[in-house]
């Protein structure tokens, strides 16, 4: 007979006790196991959305301001299309999307209207630079992920359109706002003069209530020559990640272009910032919440458990058990109880919110394996948290006082 | 082969300071068949746990051997208490979900002599105290007295020099406190086992090869 037989005969003696403290552990993981599966799919879905919002980076030349862009002056400064380059092999982490422009006003007859060149996504593509930059085929990644190359979608519509990134556009292709189209009356596949060359109206794009409405995309070095402004760009949108801007990734960019102007889209960035900071706020709340009902609930059981093995500390005690071999008889059978709590509690809440979670939340699950051990060192922990103070007193019983209290 | 030098125990309770062990002297010989016998409240389980190393002493010293028993660490004390003493107590004297066997066993988890001996030892002893056939029964499914007779082979279990027995009878009809009576009379006799005891039967008293009688915490008689 070893000590463990002692530690494993006396844990099935109170089976009702047993389960119920069980029990409280295992919720306890479950809940948090759920949560966090849900959550964390669910925090790049919301990352998604966040980025349809469009850039929240702006690279402006360092004589203009963010209401040039919007205006897009005739005589608005610029800097070398290269700065994309640059960007683009620096590999800084947290950077996504960068999407060189070039905008003008001009008039089409007397309606004046805002050209902006643009770069297709495939073009940005067959740079190979950039491929090995991961820096395309990123399509419906959230911009927090720039290695994640597997591109899930997480059940949401390709929203790409909205993002301004367009797949492919022909050197003459023009995309249409839907007030310029009205107010030329242009449609799909009949051709605009624009600054003296005729363009194809690949798209009338719908109305979407901005300036948008009045601009009209082509193909960024066709508009560069048209202007005959040579390889320039009036800006460089960014989709930077949210939490990369918290690190100071603006100051690692300014230190890149230094004779630019580098600024965020503070609206865009402080929703996606606020947004995460929630979410993590209230796993937060809820892992607190559990750990306490946990600790109290193994607490509860081992306080009661010391309470009624009196007698039995007294009998150990007495043939000369030494109270670290009491402590350690506790312990173990809090640590048991952690393990058993940890893994049912990770099976239960993987498994609830691999059922509930496309109901819900209208989200795919899938097992988290790291979350099995977390789940184990937690479960654990709360375990041995709660079973401190009952411990400690087990351990502490006079046994000439338990003797004489038949 | 024990000696108590004014042992004093004194306890703070609800009414003022109560003087359980009261300046004691006394040498207990090795071999020796002693029986304590007093009044409630005399002093005589303070006693005997104050021998056993369970009750450390208000003032005075208890040398067992020529060591001073509570200048040990707790360590080392536990260790007297595994090897050097065996306990018998008046109830609830075994571990209710362990068997008869394990019970014995028990001491001997914590005593190395022991690698792969235990179960033999432990089924000798058993057979020692009648109970061979009881082996793997709990004690719930043991009569008061065969439950005795398990806590007597469990503190023979790490072969001690010393029996402290705490009113090993008082809950057993006079048939059956003689059947415990003679062992620990036979483990005296025969094994040449210290054994002390305390009781209120004076006819229990009778088996004792030295009788002290306790009154307030001194000694009235031995």
């Amino acid at each position: 007979m070893k000590l463990q037989t002692i530690i494993w005969k006396e844990l099935w003696l109170r089976k009702s006790q047993l389960i119920s403290a069980l029990l409280g552990i295992t919720l306890g993981i479950a809940v948090i196991v759920g949560v966090q599966s849900v959550s964390a799919v669910s925090e790049k879905a919301v990352k998604v959305s966040l980025d349809n919002l469009g850039a929240n980076i702006l690279v402006l030349p360092q004589a203009a301001s963010v209401d040039d862009y919007y205006s897009a002056d005739i005589d608005a400064p610029t800097f070398p299309e290269d700065y994309v380059e640059r960007l683009a092999t620096s590999m800084l982490p947290g950077v996504d999307n960068l999407s060189p422009k070039l905008t003008r006003r001009i008039k089409v007859g007397d309606v004046p209207i805002i050209l902006t060149g643009i770069l297709p996504a495939n073009e940005l593509a067959s740079k190979p630079i950039w491929q090995t930059a991961g820096l395309v085929g990123a399509g419906l990644n959230a911009a927090c992920d720039p290695g994640n190359t597997a591109n899930q979608s997480f059940g949401l519509k390709d929203e790409r359109l909205q993002r301004k990134a367009v797949d492919s556009l022909a050197t003459m292709d023009a995309l249409v706002g839907s007030n310029v189209a009205q107010r030329l009356g242009l449609k799909e596949g009949q051709s605009v003069n624009l600054e003296g060359r005729g363009f194809v109206v690949a798209r009338v794009i719908p109305e979407t209530g901005t300036i948008d409405d009045s601009r009209v995309y082509a193909h960024l070095h066709t508009v560069q020559q048209l202007l005959g402004v040579g390889n320039q760009v009036s800006a460089i949108e960014i989709m930077g990640c949210c939490s990369a801007i918290s690190d100071g990734l603006l100051g690692k960019l300014r230190n890149i272009l230094p004779d630019t102007r580098i600024t965020t889209i503070n609206q865009i960035v402080s929703t996606q910032i606020k947004t995460n900071q929630l979410m993590s706020k209230i796993s937060m709340v809820f892992l607190v919440i559990i750990i306490l009902v946990g600790a109290i609930t193994i607490g509860n059981y081992m306080w009661a458990n010391v309470e009624e093995r009196r007698r039995e500390i007294g009998i150990l005690i007495t043939i000369g058990t030494r109270r670290s071999v009491i402590y350690r008889m506790f312990l173990t059978k809090a640590i048991i109880l952690g393990l058993v709590g940890g893994i049912t509690g990770y099976i239960l809440g993987t498994g609830s919110a691999m059922i509930l979670g496309p109901q819900l939340a209208g989200l795919k699950i899938s097992p988290v394996p790291i979350y099995l051990l977390l789940s184990v060192l937690v479960a654990v922990a709360i375990a041995l948290l709660g079973s401190i103070l009952p411990v400690r007193r087990a351990s502490r019983f006079d046994p000439a006082v338990i003797m004489q209290e038949v | 082969m024990f000696a108590i030098k004014n042992l004093s125990k004194i306890y703070a309770s609800q009414h003022g300071t109560v003087h359980a062990l009261d300046n004691i002297s006394l040498t207990i010989e090795r071999g020796s068949f002693v029986t304590i016998t007093g009044g409630s409240g005399s002093g005589k389980t303070t006693l005997l746990l104050a021998l056993g190393g369970l009750n450390r002493p208000s003032t005075g010293t208890i040398t067992y051997d020529d060591k001073n028993l509570y200048s040990m660490p707790e360590s080392a004390l536990a260790e007297y208490r595994n090897k050097k003493v065996g306990f018998v107590l008046q109830t609830f004297n075994l571990v209710p979900y362990l068997t008869a066997i394990e019970n014995i066993m028990l001491p001997m988890i914590f005593n190395s002599d022991h690698n792969g001996t235990a179960q033999s030892s432990a089924e000798e002893l058993l057979e020692k105290v009648g109970l061979k056939h009881r082996t793997e029964h709990l004690p719930r499914e043991l009569s008061v007295g065969q439950q005795q007779r398990v806590a007597i082979a469990r503190a023979l279990a790490n072969n001690p020099d010393v029996i402290l027995a705490d009113e090993p009878t008082g809950n057993l009809d006079p048939n059956l406190s003689l059947e415990i009576l003679k062992i620990l009379k036979d483990l005296h006799d025969s094994e040449g086992k210290t054994v002390i005891m305390v009781t209120h039967s004076p006819e229990a008293a009778k088996f004792g090869t030295r009788q002290l009688r306790l009154k307030d915490g001194r000694i009235e008689i031995g």
